[in-house]
């Protein structure tokens, strides 16, 4: 007896990937933990550090202000155990004599850690409707906001699944992945300003302030849609995701 | 056509040369028995054969197609049991093996892992996390996710390590029963297991292949196995 050839395999590798790798957040309190921390500062920073009340402006720019502080915290923390834990596991033995490509992998990791950041950031709907009850917002430049709040945490996730790749340790992957993503965010507030006006001078300095977070989120949170900050975001993303292929590749 | 070709693989670690120059090739029906000393390239020349490291230098080529440019349907056609058995610790039995299942894309996902659960006779600790299960179950889930897809081939790192009699018995059982259909690879440093199991014997030291016969012939090598071991890898 002998079975008979298998058929490629398509995409069902692809999808076990991803349903696993987002079910998996929800398999320890993690994720709880997580969509609580995630929520209880999205709400108390825009409220009580941006005074989103006392502005008495119905918009929410002054509770997206605050995104990029936030998924450079908590996009390395949901991320760290992208490929990290696979090592210490041992499993990523497994998973890479099975038939599957570490592309297919590695995409199907990524997009359910978005997906699931994605699911925290859905949970703050309930903001969006008080400043609509309270006063009349431009649901436009709202919807807006989270599009280009989503696009930011997949660019702090691409940061994370690198540093995942280069660990086994949770620990070490969530605090270089914070650091990177701190020094993006601080790269917008115009931080590294003075140190580097010698070398690139004063529009060098401003095109390099371009690179934070900040920059890029503040468009879409206006209502502009551009096609920039759109392209930074996702090219961080999915730079960060082909890197990290290529790391667990070459181990 | 030989199921298993290992040809001329090498590999480095730095400036340590972990396997030089490996090669042999095993036909269906045959169950190797993988001997040698703790860092001998045991692990490594598997890790090769299975596309789990890229190899310096050679090629491994599983059911005629190379693990490394025909990946895919190389490793379709291969059953791997690392050493330790690794799993998804936070999964059940079940969930892992169907998460196996639907990864290497089965026809029928359910009515494998129905059937796997069976032959190793997982049924009773099916619904249990893996986290919580003991070293013998531990090492049986290991082997069924290897055995899941029927392979051609079944590669395995030291699976009756840490298992009691008892369950030695059950993982060579089960082995005998699927032998016939397959390529078997067995790393282990139990030479008992030799007599008891393999068809055949390749003895690796330092990286090189220091004996590759017959059980038969390795068996009249002397009485003391362990003594013949021992000149064998010096």
């Amino acid at each position: 007896m002998s079975a008979p050839a298998p058929a490629a395999p398509g995409l069902r590798p692809f999808s076990a990937m991803l349903r696993r790798e987002f079910a998996g957040y929800f398999r320890t309190p993690l994720a709880y933990v997580f969509l609580a921390v995630f929520n209880a500062f999205a709400v108390s920073l825009a409220f009580f550090v941006g005074g989103l009340y006392e502005s008495g402006v119905a918009s929410l720019d002054r509770f997206f202000l605050y995104h990029p502080w936030l998924w450079a915290f908590l996009a390395p923390a949901a991320g760290a155990r992208l490929w990290a834990e696979e090592r210490r596991q041992g499993t990523l033995e497994l998973l890479l004599t099975w038939p599957i490509t570490v592309w297919q992998a590695a995409l199907g990791k990524f997009l359910a850690a978005w997906l699931f950041l994605a699911c925290a950031l859905l949970m703050t709907t309930p903001v969006a409707l008080t400043v609509g009850w309270l006063g009349e917002p431009d649901w436009g430049v709202i919807v807006s906001g989270y599009v280009g709040s989503f696009l930011c945490a997949g660019a702090c996730l691409g940061i994370a699944a690198v540093a995942s790749a280069l660990t086994r340790s949770q620990v070490i992957a969530f605090v270089t992945g914070f650091l990177a993503c701190f020094v993006l965010v601080l790269v917008g507030y115009g931080v590294f300003d003075e140190l580097l006006a010698g070398a690139l001078g004063a529009g060098g300095v401003d095109e390099f302030r371009r690179l934070g977070l900040w920059r890029n989120l503040e468009p879409f949170t206006l209502g502009l849609l551009d096609a920039r900050p759109a392209a930074y975001f996702l090219s961080v993303a999915f730079a960060g995701l082909g890197l990290s292929a290529i790391l667990v590749e070459r181990r | 056509m030989p199921l298993v070709e290992a040809k001329h693989l090498s590999k480095s670690y730095g400036a340590i040369r972990a396997v030089r120059d490996v090669s042999f090739s095993v036909d269906r029906g045959e169950v190797v028995g993988f001997l040698g000393p703790h860092g001998a390239g045991k692990s490594t020349t598997m890790k090769m054969l299975t596309g789990h490291l890229r190899a310096d230098a050679g090629a491994a080529v599983i059911a005629g197609f190379d693990v490394a440019d025909d990946a895919v349907r190389a490793k379709q056609r291969l059953g791997y049991s690392p050493e330790g058995a690794p799993a998804y610790g936070e999964m059940t039995v079940r969930e892992f093996l169907r998460f196996a299942a639907d990864l290497r894309a089965l026809p029928d996902a359910a009515e494998s892992v129905r059937r796997t659960l069976e032959l190793c006779r997982l049924q009773e600790v099916a619904a249990q996390n893996i986290d919580t299960l003991s070293k013998g179950y531990r090492m049986r889930v290991g082997f069924a996710q290897a055995v899941l897809h029927d392979p051609e081939v079944l590669i395995l790192d030291e699976p009756t390590d840490g298992l009691d009699p008892n369950q030695k018995f059950e993982v060579r059982r089960i082995l005998k029963e699927m032998a016939a259909t397959k390529a078997v690879i067995v790393s282990t440093h139990i030479l008992e297991e030799v007599g008891e199991l393999c068809t055949r014997v390749i003895v690796i030291a330092k990286g090189e292949v220091r004996c590759d016969e017959s059980r038969d012939r390795f068996l009249a090598r002397g009485a003391d196995l362990n003594a013949v071991f021992r000149q064998l890898t010096a």
